[in-house]
């Protein structure tokens, strides 16, 4: 579904380029959940950033195919309408605009852009309402504004609700799992397996901890360091760096 | 201030005319400047208007309002001139009246678009409030030149003005002048002016859950004026006031 290929990036604009990414290949088919681990300053974040299009980024070789196409071809909404999804480390505030206007707009700008009819506002509120349901989030807390005055864990519920209403097909989380007590990040494991644990789905789950693995169980796990997937094995690989740590691992 | 005073064209010298369009303003031509519409609240009377202003041609809009003791004025208007367009309130509050005031200037090309108050606190305990949005693009200019007054004896007088602008392109231009004169020593007077462009990281986010670019900046120019028309208590006149604003912003840089 994605395959990644030979793929160098730079931040820090034209001027100043700092390379990050240097020859990461990775290919992660459809039903598949693949952790990514990796030390600080590994790439982990510049891989999702580059992966959903933000801007300040800069893809200086290799390519990213998904779903058959040039993903690095599109704009940011148009990954979206392909069905890709961007769980964000640090959900961003939007005063003054609402959970389910957002959403709704989000959705039906997808929908048209894949040639489907938009839902109507009563269609949208069901569904907004089962997913909220899945994640025991409150309803009450769609109606407010995005992100705003919601604590960490509440973004990341947010965001796992907001994939939920989406339904991509393929989703990169990016430590969703920070900033999560125990309780909620039962939630949203629970909620990533319940929205994305299919056979013609796939995640790619960026984290640092064990804990949120348990939950999820992937089905790989890849390390990411300078820049490059150094190591790739199952579910054991991530409780040998719980275990023992990146240096023993690596080494 | 006497009629006469306006018997000759003012100049860019004069405070309130600082960022006006003067060329805007000839031709208009003088008669224009005569035509202010007079209102007078009662004691205790509550009134409310709601207008979008602006047109392909220049225009002035001067208004007067005089306030009885605890009578309340609202005003709302969308200022989305594609020419000069100048709206200028000037309000007289007597003992506890309270002044509100919601404005949006919204556009693109070259015009200039403004808001001039002048709010004569002339009596204790009255209250205003003043909230400017200017939203603008290409060398489009939105301007909000705001005094307030407080007489020597209006203690207690709580006046408010609050201006945001929002530039999407390097070129466009908002410009705050707030003047305050108090003779009063127990006043609240709050001023506070910022400018600034889109918040990228919210565009990015909205972009990444596939809302297009042009939705995006729709989304987020509706937000950002809605404060403006917080006050404003009633939907179909708000939604009839955002509605302007946003069609102004049909085909605006993104």
């Amino acid at each position: 579904m994605l395959i990644i290929e030979n793929l160098h990036a730079t931040v820090g604009g034209p001027e100043n380029p700092k390379p990050i990414l240097k020859g990461l290949s990775l290919s992660v088919p459809a039903g598949e959940i693949h952790a990514i681990m990796g030390p600080n300053g590994a790439g982990k974040s510049t891989l999702s950033n580059v992966l959903g299009g933000k801007p300040g980024y800069e893809v200086t070789a290799g390519s990213v195919t998904f779903r058959g196409e040039d993903l690095l071809a599109l704009e940011p909404h148009e990954r979206a309408a392909k069905g890709l999804f961007l769980g964000f480390q640090y959900p961003v505030e939007i005063p003054g605009v609402s959970n389910v206007q957002f959403l709704r707009e989000a959705l039906n700008s997808q929908r048209k852009a894949r040639g489907e009819e938009p839902l109507s506002g009563g269609e949208f509120l069901k569904l907004a309402k089962d997913k909220a349901g899945l994640l025991k989030m409150d309803m009450d807390m769609l109606k407010r504004q995005v992100n705003v005055g919601f604590s960490g864990g509440e973004k990341k519920r947010a965001e796992m609700v907001q994939m939920g209403i989406l339904d991509p097909a393929f989703a990169v989380l990016d430590e969703t799992d920070s900033g999560l007590d125990i309780d909620a990040l039962r939630i949203v494991g629970a909620g990533i397996n319940s929205i994305m644990r299919s056979p013609d789905k796939a995640v790619l789950l960026i984290t640092h901890y064990q804990r949120l693995l348990d939950v999820v169980k992937p089905d790989k796990v890849s390390i990411l360091a300078g820049g490059r997937i150094v190591e790739t094995g199952g579910p054991e690989l991530a409780l040998r760096l719980e275990a023992e740590g990146y240096d023993a691992v690596m080494a | 201030m006497t009629e006469a005073a306006t018997l000759t064209l003012p100049t860019r010298r004069d405070e309130a005319w600082r960022y006006a369009d003067m060329d805007a303003l000839a031709r208009l031509g003088m008669a224009a400047l005569d035509q202010w519409k007079e209102i007078t609240l009662a004691p205790g009377e509550t009134r409310r208007h709601a207008m979008v202003v602006g047109s392909a041609s220049p225009e002035l809009h001067r208004i007067r309002i005089r306030l009885g003791e605890g009578a309340r004025a609202e005003l709302f208007v969308t200022n989305a001139g594609s020419d000069y367009t100048r709206v200028e309130v000037e309000v007289h509050l007597a003992r506890a009246a309270h002044f509100e005031f919601g404005g949006v200037t919204i556009g693109g090309g070259t015009a200039t678009r403004e808001f001039v108050t002048q709010v004569i606190h002339a009596e204790p305990e009255a209250t205003s409030n003043q909230t400017i949005r200017a939203v603008h693009w290409n060398t489009g200019t939105g301007n909000f030149l705001g005094e307030i007054k407080v007489a020597r004896h209006a203690q207690k007088t709580d006046a408010a003005q609050d201006f945001k602008g929002l530039l999407l392109e390097a070129g466009a231009s908002a410009n705050a002048v707030p003047q305050l004169e108090i003779f009063a020593d127990d006043v609240k007077c709050a001023h506070g002016a910022t400018v600034g462009a889109l918040d990228e990281a919210a565009r990015f986010y909205m972009m990444a859950r596939g809302v297009d670019p042009a939705t995006a900046q729709r989304l987020m120019v509706q937000a950002f004026i809605g404060d403006a028309f917080v006050a404003l208590d009633d939907e179909a006149q708000r939604e009839t006031l955002l509605d302007a604003a946003l069609a102004a912003l049909e085909g605006a840089k993104l």
